[in-house]
């Protein structure tokens, strides 16, 4: 089966300036995304997940390496007939109306007056916009901007959906929205593409990821394989002891976090985790919770990051 | 030639919502204070002197929206960045470029329809009849506001819209001296000027081929073959621009 998206060595480097100075954007990136994947793109601001969407879809030439989507050169436009795209921040034009908005993405991937009416109606009422869609663009919040951008991202029932930061700016309601709306494209069976920094949703959407940081990948794969499954610390909270109580269990554990006169004590393992209790029986302290931390996405791109300032 | 279409309509629509017609107002309050002072001042050459100011504001207008609209439209779209949706779509560079060409040619020809209507008007109330005379000049004058649109495009499709702003209007006031050019290089006995100058005159728009307005408020007689070859050197030096705007665009990054 040809995979969605396949990058070989994709470099960019842009020019600027009177001098044409060379800027490095992006190198030696080789992405592979299999269709029916949900596909979170990471990194930090600047990282070059933009320039590499931009690549994606033919908006930008690479300068090395080659970008395919679904086996054909993104320099095809009939390829672009199979993708639906959400830019970062969108903003479209002003004065039209939703609903002629979404008339005019529709026309222009060929698709006649009925088709177009009957699709339209069926994504106001996916991204919630029913209601809204004789309303101008310049009188759209940005969740409901960010939501329309879905709808014309989808208006041509796309195989491929590339997101390029779909939640950022959004508050905790628009967020959700639009992570419910990608988990209904994920159901449907659709091969999703974003780029994100917020890693909690990357953490409950995606199957994989990719970590990009100053123009290279960092790592890719299935998300379970890339986070480390054993136990990373145990959180004990607990209360009732006195403070000057704690300087017994340094050789326990040095981490201890006090807040609202409850304490919050990590361990590195079970062995530490045992006597940790034993010690709290020992000084009838008031056991409150023991919670294991395993290895979130924040803490491996926190890792990633910090690895390639060294 | 759907997408074409549709991005023609889209921008058309874009301009006449951006209020861009309001600019119309300006015509009819100078049309209406020149004829007033005319109204006064002279009375055998009144009606004349009106058509001619009028075709002249027609034009001015007609090229200063040409100008104002062609570098912005496609600027604002790069900047605002509403173009990356729609070249994320299955259209071509080249469609997007002619559909925007398209649809500001189809916001100047309505614009110049309404500003003819006026004028019109005018000299009826004045006449007592229509002058259908005047629409030789204003066809041509509409072929000079499209060659000074392609124009705008053409720069607007690698440089930022303040140079382009100059360079368009730099073309228009040069496009009207072309002959002149010709002429100094003729007259300054030096070699190379007379090769620069002539490789210019040729290069250049020669925007006074576009104006017919003494034939058409004197009632001269116009050669059938003059009007074609006129219209035909429009349409050619307009292909030329677009071809080389899409060439340009095709080759650019939207960064």
């Amino acid at each position: 089966m040809q995979r969605a998206i396949e990058t070989h060595k994709l470099g960019k480097v842009f020019r600027s300036g009177f001098l044409l100075k060379k800027i490095p954007a992006l190198s030696d990136v080789s992405l592979n995304v299999e269709p029916g994947t949900t596909f979170g793109f990471l990194g930090p601001n600047g990282a070059g997940k933009t320039t590499t969407i931009k690549l994606l879809l033919g908006l930008i030439r690479p300068t090395f390496g080659e970008a395919r989507i679904f086996g054909k050169s993104v320099d095809e436009v009939s390829v672009r007939a199979k993708i639906g795209f959400l830019p970062e921040r969108p903003y479209f034009y002003e004065y039209l109306t939703g609903l002629e908005f979404l008339h005019f993405c529709g026309e222009l991937f060929g698709l006649n007056q009925t088709d177009r009416s009957r699709k339209i109606e069926s994504l106001l009422n996916l991204v919630h916009l029913k209601g809204a869609e004789h309303t101008q663009l310049r009188q759209y919040s940005k969740g409901m901007l960010q939501r329309i951008g879905l709808a014309q991202a989808l208006i041509n029932d796309p195989v491929l959906v590339v997101l390029d930061e779909p939640m950022s700016g959004l508050d905790p309601i628009g967020r959700k929205q639009v992570r419910d709306i990608m988990l209904h494209l994920k159901e449907m069976g659709k091969t999703i593409f974003f780029s994100t920094h917020i890693l909690s949703d990357a953490e409950l959407i995606c199957d994989q990821v990719a970590i990009l940081i100053k123009g290279t990948l960092k790592s890719q794969g299935k998300l379970e394989s890339l986070l480390d499954p054993k136990t990373y610390s145990i959180d004990v909270c607990l209360r009732g002891v006195a403070p000057e109580k704690f300087q017994t269990i340094e050789s326990i554990s040095n981490t201890v976090v006090c807040h609202n006169e409850t304490y919050t004590v990590s361990v590195s393992d079970e062995s530490c985790l045992s006597r940790l209790l034993a010690w709290v029986i020992q000084e009838k302290g008031q056991l409150i919770s023991v919670t294991p931390r395993k290895e979130s996405l924040e803490d491996m791109f926190l890792e990633e990051i910090q690895e390639s300032t060294r | 030639m759907k997408a074409i279409r549709a991005i023609a309509v889209n921008t058309f629509k874009e301009a006449i919502r951006n209020k861009i017609l309001y600019s119309l107002i300006f015509f009819a309050f100078i049309m209406m204070l020149i004829s007033l002072v005319l109204d006064q001042a002279t009375v055998g050459q009144r009606n004349k002197i009106i058509k001619d100011l009028g075709l002249g504001s027609i034009n001015l207008f007609g090229i200063i929206i040409a100008i104002v609209v062609g570098i912005n439209l496609v600027y604002q779209e790069i900047e605002n960045r509403t173009i990356y949706p729609l070249l994320a779509k299955p259209v071509k560079r080249g469609q997007y470029l002619l559909g925007k060409y398209f649809g500001i040619l189809l916001t100047l020809f309505v614009e110049t329809l309404l500003m003819s209507f006026f004028l019109f008007l005018l000299v009826l109330f004045y006449e007592g009849r229509i002058d259908f005379y005047l629409l030789l000049s204003l066809a041509t004058i509409f072929i000079e506001i499209a060659v000074i649109s392609a124009v705008a495009i053409f720069f607007s499709s690698f440089s930022t819209p303040f140079l382009s702003g100059m360079f368009t209007f730099a073309i228009y006031i040069i496009g009207h001296l072309t002959e002149y050019l010709k002429q100094f290089g003729n007259d300054s006995g030096s070699f190379l000027l007379e090769k620069i100058t002539l490789f210019f005159y040729y290069v250049l728009p020669n925007l006074e081929r576009f104006n017919f307005k003494a034939e058409a408020v004197y009632h001269l007689s116009v050669e059938n073959d003059k009007l074609v070859l006129t219209i035909l050197y429009g349409v050619i030096y307009i292909t030329t621009l677009m071809i080389l705007s899409v060439v340009n665009f095709e080759r650019r990054d939207f960064k």
